[in-house]
């Protein structure tokens, strides 16, 4: 058998590749389920109806895909440059620390609720980017490896925020009040700054979060940016080959941040939403909002989807439905970290995948010696 | 003396470095054959999970749990390179993709979770530890009593490894060849080096190394199991091998250092010293210095000149030379 790289890809192997790596993730998950004496098939019709069809089921799905698709949109557009920024977990910490911020002290002010929401969006996105844009400098200046840099301050991020609740009397704790004095947590939000949502009259009600159509918006946005501009035309060719992009005169440091920036800002978008649309205060908890990974998960989110932002909408969502099950059954039939298992033989087999796309196997032997190859060298 | 800060820091950064080491050597020997592995922190954590798992169910004397605990974990760690070095080395994956894959699948929300929960690893301390191997009367000595001589068998064994590594790479033929595959693939083939096989092999021993550097979390350090127990040491154990410049020597020494740095935080707490917002600065100082140091170093331009493997994140493929 022999492995030739393929001179052209074909179209559908783009979709049945990724479609593929579910279903093979779900045989492996399976065996790993089996291996550990667990039913498979009755965890995964537990897992089907937690996800997508029990009362309610559809609306907790959407609040675990709404952070999904902006992590995942971040991860797709530093990743399609090969900038490797895997700090989309912090960045949507200090995208909810900034949007917290905003919607508590304008909120408090009494604007109009649009004109404080969309501070709040403002808010997030400038956190995260900034967030984003250390590692970002540091790679552009220093050329100091992206992956750790950025991995690194999501555990500084994570640390100032239980900080900002736990351990000092911020502006975002709340201080006031019994409770407060029992058990450390956070200022509610005004009701000026919480995200409206719209509801449709199926499954018992299906809530659409503000959050999912910025999320669809952005998603758009950053696909015409990458397909239709010369802005996402040279962040494709210094991902591909930087060297060629130097000689073409591309302003190699000035992508870099940018692209930092705008992955930073979409994973702050995530944060911002968090505060606005579900928690509706600045989780600091190390067991709530630090517990769901959304942002390690948005690199599963990216991958699948081969960084196509159109993509990493369904995709998202399909995640989500898995993530939203994992945090639904928890327990006996289902041992937390499943969904990470499956979250990573996912990304396992979407990568193995990659290969059928790039590579074709031809069965037969060797060519002869002396023969040349029937295809010029790609 | 031997209650002063500063001692009982260079005692203790020994003793939270091991687990840097370890993960350190074995990254360090994946990487001198050309494959970067990203799932330090995953494999880690599955021999923390492993290791654990071992010595309570092992029905044996303290010594013999104790090395098959440290075995089972050494393989698990070997098991989860595995998936990594086929998807880099046969499938020729992206290996930075891979190793993230590696993380997620196994890491604090992955497979060492899922396991330890499976096996209700939770709320019961180790049934054996590693405990200090030498008597009192040594330990009690000043300053040198607890930095040499109150540690456990797995930081001597450490010690071993790191003189074992160093020598396996300069004066050993398997070590020769290793960094010949990791500098240039193509004249070792040539060479009639089988490179797969030497970095499957070697890609394998980082997994174990790691697997042993977790079971030296839930054995020694902190003697229980918590899901995400590494808290992100794999990530600096990856750095270390950086700012090392792919050295085995240099390697014990950031590992001590990041060892100290992360034995800060809980014994400023433990003394009652606070300096500003200490609960902030001291948790996040390992991961902020590890920054700054790989800032450091990538700048200084240090790099360029002791190199790090030539091949290092790329497939080999003889065809496509």
């Amino acid at each position: 058998m022999r492995i030739e790289r393929r001179l052209r890809q074909p179209r559908w192997l783009l979709v049945a590749v990724p479609a593929a790596s579910l279903v093979f993730a779900f045989f492996a998950s399976g065996l790993v389920l089996l291996a550990t004496g667990h039913n498979a098939l009755s965890s995964y019709r537990q897992l089907f109806d937690a996800a997508f069809v029990s009362t309610g089921a559809l609306s907790q799905t959407l609040t675990t895909a709404t952070p999904l698709a902006f992590t995942g949109i971040a991860a797709a557009a530093a990743f399609r440059m090969r900038l490797f920024n895997v700090g989309g977990e912090g960045q949507l910490y200090i995208g909810g620390i900034t949007a917290a911020a905003a919607g508590l002290y304008l909120g408090g002010r009494g604007g109009p609720s649009a004109f404080v929401i969309a501070a709040m969006v403002a808010a997030g996105c400038v956190g995260g980017a900034a967030w984003a844009l250390i590692p970002g400098i540091l790679r552009a200046f220093f050329r100091t490896n992206e992956i750790i840099t950025s991995l690194m301050l999501n555990y500084v991020a994570g640390i100032l925020l239980t900080y900002l609740i736990f351990n000092t009397e911020s502006y975002w704790r709340q201080t006031k009040g019994f409770n407060a004095s029992v058990f450390p947590t956070a200022k509610p939000l005004p009701p000026s700054s919480l995200w409206p949502g719209w509801t449709i009259h199926l499954q018992g009600g299906i809530t659409l979060p503000l959050g999912a159509g910025i999320a669809v918006v952005v998603a758009g946005l950053v696909w015409l940016l990458y397909t239709w501009t010369r802005f996402g035309f040279e962040a494709q060719v210094l991902g591909d080959s930087p060297r060629a992009a130097r000689y073409a005169g591309i302003r190699t440091r000035r992508k870099i941040l940018a692209v930092m920036g705008l992955s930073g800002a979409i994973a702050g978008l995530a944060g911002a939403s968090q505060d606005g649309d579900f928690r509706h205060l600045l989780d600091g908890d190390p067991n709530g909002l630090q517990k769901q990974l959304y942002g390690y998960s948005g690199i599963v989110v990216a991958a699948l989807a081969r960084y196509n932002p159109l993509a990493v909408i369904p995709v998202a969502f399909l995640i989500g439905g898995l993530q939203n099950a994992g945090n639904t059954l928890q327990g006996a039939d289902f041992p937390s970290g499943l969904v990470g298992v499956m979250q990573g033989i996912i990304l396992f087999s979407a990568l193995g995948g990659e290969l059928l796309v790039r590579y074709r196997f031809r069965l037969g032997r060797r060519v002869k010696e002396g023969v040349p190859a029937p295809e010029p060298a790609a | 003396m031997n209650n002063s800060l500063l001692v009982v820091l260079v005692a203790s950064g020994i003793a939270y470095g091991t687990p840097l080491l370890y993960g350190a050597l074995g990254e360090l020997l994946a990487e001198r054959s050309g494959v970067l592995n990203l799932g330090v922190e995953g494999m880690m954590l599955v021999g923390a999970t492993m290791g654990f798992w071992a010595v309570q169910r092992f029905h044996a004397s303290t010594g013999i749990a104790l090395v098959a605990a440290v075995a089972v974990a050494a393989i698990a760690g070997a098991a989860m390179a595995l998936i990594h070095a086929f998807l880099v080395i046969t499938l020729r994956a992206s290996q930075i993709v891979s190793g993230l894959a590696l993380t997620i699948f196994a890491g604090a929300a992955g497979l060492s979770s899922y396991l330890g929960n499976d096996l209700n690893l939770a709320d019961n301390p180790a049934r054996h530890q590693f405990n200090a191997i030498f008597p009192g009367t040594l330990q009690r000595w000043p300053i040198v009593g607890p930095i040499l001589f109150g540690q456990n068998a797995l930081v001597y064994a450490s010690w071993v490894c790191v003189i074992a590594v160093a020598l396996y790479l300069s004066h050993t033929r398997p070590g020769l060849n290793l960094r010949a595959v990791g500098e240039s693939p193509a004249s070792a083939d040539a060479m009639g080096i089988d490179v797969v096989r030497y970095r499957y092999a070697h890609t394998l021993a980082g997994g174990a190394f790691a697997g042993v550097a977790g079971a030296s979390f839930t054995l020694a350090i902190t003697p229980q199991w918590v899901a995400g127990i590494t808290g992100g040491a794999g990530w600096i154990a990856i750095a270390l091998v950086i700012f090392a410049f792919w050295r085995p020597g240099l390697c014990l020494v950031g590992a001590y250092v990041f060892g100290a740095l992360q034995a800060l935080a809980p014994e400023l707490q433990a003394r009652n010293i606070s300096l500003g917002p200490t609960v902030l600065w001291a948790n996040s100082l390992p991961y902020v210095m590890t920054v700054l140091v790989l800032v450091a170093v990538s700048a200084s331009g240090v790099r360029r000149r002791l190199g790090a493997p030539a091949s290092l994140g790329l497939p080999y493929v003889r065809e496509e030379r």
